[in-house]
Order: C-alpha cells, then structure tokens, then sequence
C-alpha cells in the first residue's frame, strides 16, 4: 500500500486559498473550522512564501498518542482518521498536535467544544466507504473512489500535492533540481521524521 | 538682459541635471534586481534552527482563526508528558500513598482516645464548616475519579468496557468534570475564607511537630483549633486548589491562548492533581477508620469532649472559657 502524505512547494504556492475553499465545499466542512489554511510566512518581505497547511498524518500521530479514548486509527494507507462516535472533545489532540489540524465546532452550552473535526485526506471514516452517514460526519470519501484530496487536485499551480510519499517527494526533487531552488518540504521533518534531501 | 541670460542659464543648469539624474536612475533600478526573491526564499530548516525554542513557526493567515497561523506548534515535548510522565507520577503517588497508609496502620493501628469516650459532646464544625467540607470534598472525590479517567480510563477501564461503552463514559465523565469544576472553585474559596485565620502557622505548630503531631510517639502535642498537621491539609487544599482551578479554567477554553500555554496548563493541572490525591487520600484516611471519634467532628459537627482535649487542648479551653465560639454559623452552644 501507498504512505499517503501531503507536499506544499512553498515556491509555487500564490496563497489562492482555492485548496482551502475546495475542502469546505467538498465536505460541507462547518462554520468556523478549516481543515486546511493557508499561511504566509515573511509577509510582505523578500522570500516571502506561503504554505498550504492541513493535518498532515503523521508517522506515530501525536494526537492519537494523547487521545483518552483511543479514537484514532490508522488505515492501510498511512491516513490518521478517527471515530466522531467515540471522540469526547475534550481537547487533547489539539494540545499535541504540531500543526494545529484538530478543531471543535462550538456545539453546547459555553462555548464548550464539540467533537473533534479534521482533514480526513478525502479519506471519510470509519463508517461504510460512500455511506451516507460517512459522508455527514466526515464528508467525502473520495480516495475509496480512487481519487486522491481535492485541495491537491484543485491546485492551480500544483504546489500542493498529495500521493504516495515516494512519488510526491521525487517529483518535488525534480522540481527543485530543474529550477535550482526549493524552500523545504514544509512539516515533514515533525510529521515524518524524514525530509526530501535536496 | 542680464536676469534674461540668467533664467536661460538656470534652465540649462536644471536641464544638465535632470538628464544626470536620469542617466542615473537605471543604475537606482538595478538595485532590487540584485535581490534574488528565490535565492533568499524562507527555508523552513532555516525558520526552525533560527526560532528559539517554544516559539511556533508563524505567518499571516486571512481567515478568522488567529490561532492557525502558527503553521507549526512547538511542544513536542508535552505527548511525552501526558503519556508517560504523568501515567508513572499517578501510579507512584496512589500506589505510594496507599503502602504508607497499609503500614502505617499495621504499626500504630487506629489511634484511639486515650482517656475513652467522657459522652460529653463539644461542638467543633457548625453548619456552614461544614458544608463548605462536604462542598469541596465530595466535588473534589467527583472530579478525582472523573480526571483519573483521563489519564488511566484508556488503560484500565477500556479493555474490559470495550471501546464505545468506555467512550461514553469518558464523553459523560468530561461534562461532569467541566461543571463540578464549579463546585470546586466555590469549596476552596470558601475554605480559604472561614477557616484562613485559625490555620496561620505559628510556634505552637513547631511544637506540636517536634513532638511527632501525636501520630508518632506517645501523647498529643497541644494544638488550637487546627493543629500542625491539619494546618498542612488546609494550605495543601487553598494552594493545590487555587493552581487546579487557574489552570483547570485555562482548560476549559484552550483554543484561546498559546499552544504552549495549554500545554503548562495541562502539566500543571495533571501534576497537582495527583499529588492532591494522594494528600486527601491520607486526609480520608486519618479522618475516618484512622482515628477514633475523628469522623464525628465532620459528621454531626460534635465530638467527643475527651477526643477534643486530647487533639485540640488550646482550642477546647478558649471554647470553655468563651473566648470563641466552637463553630462558624452555631448559634447552640456546646453541650
């Protein structure tokens, strides 16, 4: 099986945030929670780049290291899901994780949090593949269907990938050897312990 | 004709030097051409080495959500904590807590009242000591079993409840936990206020501990109306409870502060929580099956005249001669 990850190419990205409206849309995501953003680091001064940013699934996930009920799980693919069913919201994954991906819609009395929401890689949940109850917990499934995340696929200048590891990482080192300059591939020494030698 | 000449040779002057000025100007051009905007792209190795540590890696974002801008969280360290740290503190401080207080009675066995029971009846604890006991202690007993799920329920209740049916005790524990915080909060603070002035330490407590506090050795150190020991219950119980409150609230709303904030939080309330425990564990202890006629002073809020001499010397004569009254909101005098 494929090790699922996600590649921004900092040096392509126009911070468009069509990756970002691309995942709402696709998976009715609610008010106020974005599982993918877009940040600009060094706005506005030379060498300024933006990277687009979700959960990147870990290799040994923080956050299922930390959760209390054990709601995380990895599938055959190297994605991080986990199960809104037994997700309390009580906070600790977005404690551990290193890149912010967990978020709680506001749902009760005090603003307390309701259960977690995050990237899923178009990958849905634990529930049947397609099923209609997958698709409202966690939206589209589409890599049951053989696609891969549609923040990915809608890049207009195809600076964020997503793919089997080896793949994305190669095609990026072609990049990068082509055009004589890469930033990084952004997350990856904390996500997987590894990162694209350049 | 001489101002003539003069204004033709000022425009000529102008002329030279704004045909200077442009030939100039292209070499003013070049001059950000010469800032390569790849070569100079921010390199995330580069971000990371040059951060200190604990700071995020952060940028600009456009939507609402202030907080996503930190691309990447420090505080990797805190897993490790929650995971392993804080599992072994628990496991020590209960398990350790408990080995004290077996042997402990094994050795000095339940500590009786030397003098037996007189049947005489002082009052110690009014309505309101009371309740603000019964207050802090039964949510702090909640919020201990519902908090020691957190860190223990995945370990030991879920393999024998199965997953769901832990899930939703834990989603069930969480609320209570959030809400009795409340409780709590109220408890401590009312502790503080009606008990603060009799549990200033004083000399009398440095005697009542070289004496070994009547739990060791023979006989019972003078004491008013809290002694040494009790005095050590009290600010354990203002302290720990003021740092469980502060950082339980940071908790409760932790997407509005600093990552590495929530995650101090978190330590502090997991560290001082289980050594709160592991204190009010030995409280219970020495406050119910470990003394004689102690229970009572909580329970009806009388005890016995004779226990009351013995553990509060100083206190049952002020009591006596009516220079206090035995318990706050009393209006009965002692029996």
């Amino acid at each position: 099986m494929a090790r699922m990850k996600f590649l921004c190419d900092a040096d392509r990205c126009i911070e468009c945030n069509a990756c970002v409206t691309a995942c709402k849309n696709e998976h009715e995501v609610p008010w106020g929670i974005n599982r993918r953003r877009v940040v600009t680091i060094n706005d506005g001064k030379p060498g300024e780049r933006s990277v687009s940013m979700a959960c990147m699934h870990c290799t040994d996930a923080p956050c299922a290291s930390v959760c209390p009920v054990s709601c995380f799980y990895t599938t055959a693919d190297a994605v991080v899901l986990h199960s809104k069913d037994l997700c309390i919201g009580c906070g600790y994954c977005f404690y551990a994780c290193p890149f912010g991906a967990p978020q709680y819609p506001k749902t009760s009395n005090f603003g307390s949090r309701g259960k977690m929401d995050k990237c899923t890689y178009c990958a849905g949940g634990p529930e049947a593949d397609g099923s209609q109850a997958e698709l409202d917990k966690y939206g589209r499934n589409r890599l049951a269907e053989g696609k891969l995340p549609l923040c990915a696929e809608m890049c207009s200048t195809k600076a964020l990938l997503a793919g089997d590891g080896d793949i994305i990482a190669q095609i990026y080192k072609e990049r990068v050897a082509k055009r004589g300059y890469g930033s990084g591939a952004w997350g990856w020494k904390v996500a997987y312990k590894e990162t694209v030698a350049l | 004709m001489a101002s003539k000449l003069s204004a033709a040779f000022r425009a000529l002057a102008f002329g030279l030097l704004a045909v200077f000025a442009a030939s100039s100007l292209p070499a003013l051009a070049q001059q950000p051409t010469s800032v390569n905007p790849t070569a100079q792209a921010v390199k995330e190795e580069q971000l990371l080495q040059a951060l200190k540590p604990g700071a995020p890696v952060a940028g600009r974002i456009s939507i609402p959500d202030k907080q996503a801008a930190n691309l990447i969280q420090p505080g990797r360290d805190w897993r490790a904590f929650n995971q392993e740290t804080l599992p072994r503190l628990g496991a020590y401080s209960l398990i350790g807590i408990a080995i004290v207080l077996v042997a402990f009675y094994m050795m000095r066995g339940k500590i009786r009242i030397d003098a037996g029971l007189s049947g005489m009846k002082i009052l110690r604890f009014g309505a309101l000591d009371r309740f603000t006991h019964w207050l802090t202690a039964t949510s702090f007993i909640v919020l201990a079993i519902t908090g020691i799920n957190v860190t223990f329920g995945k370990i030991v209740l879920a393999p024998v409840m199965g997953p769901e049916a832990f899930a939703a005790w834990a989603g069930f524990a969480k609320l209570v936990h959030n809400y009795v915080g409340f409780a709590f909060m109220a408890g401590v603070l009312l502790t503080f206020l009606i008990w603060v002035k009799d549990n200033i330490p004083s000399a009398v407590d440095v005697q009542w501990f070289a004496a070994g506090g009547g739990l060791l050795g023979k006989g019972h150190p003078p004491a008013k109306r809290f002694n040494g020991g009790q005095k050590i219950i009290f600010w354990s119980v203002v302290v720990g409870g003021f740092l469980l409150s502060l950082s339980g609230w940071h908790l409760l709303f932790p997407t509005a502060e600093a990552i590495e904030h929530v995650q101090w939080q978190a330590t502090l309330h997991g560290t001082t929580a289980f050594v709160m425990i592991a204190i009010i564990i030995a409280h219970i202890y020495i406050g119910s099956v470990g003394m004689e006629g102690a229970f009572d002073a909580m329970g009806s809020g009388e005890v016995d005249l004779n226990w009351a001499k013995e553990h509060h010397s100083l206190w049952v004569e002020d009591v006596m001669k009516g220079k206090r009254p035995a318990g706050n909101a009393a209006p009965q005098p002692a029996e």
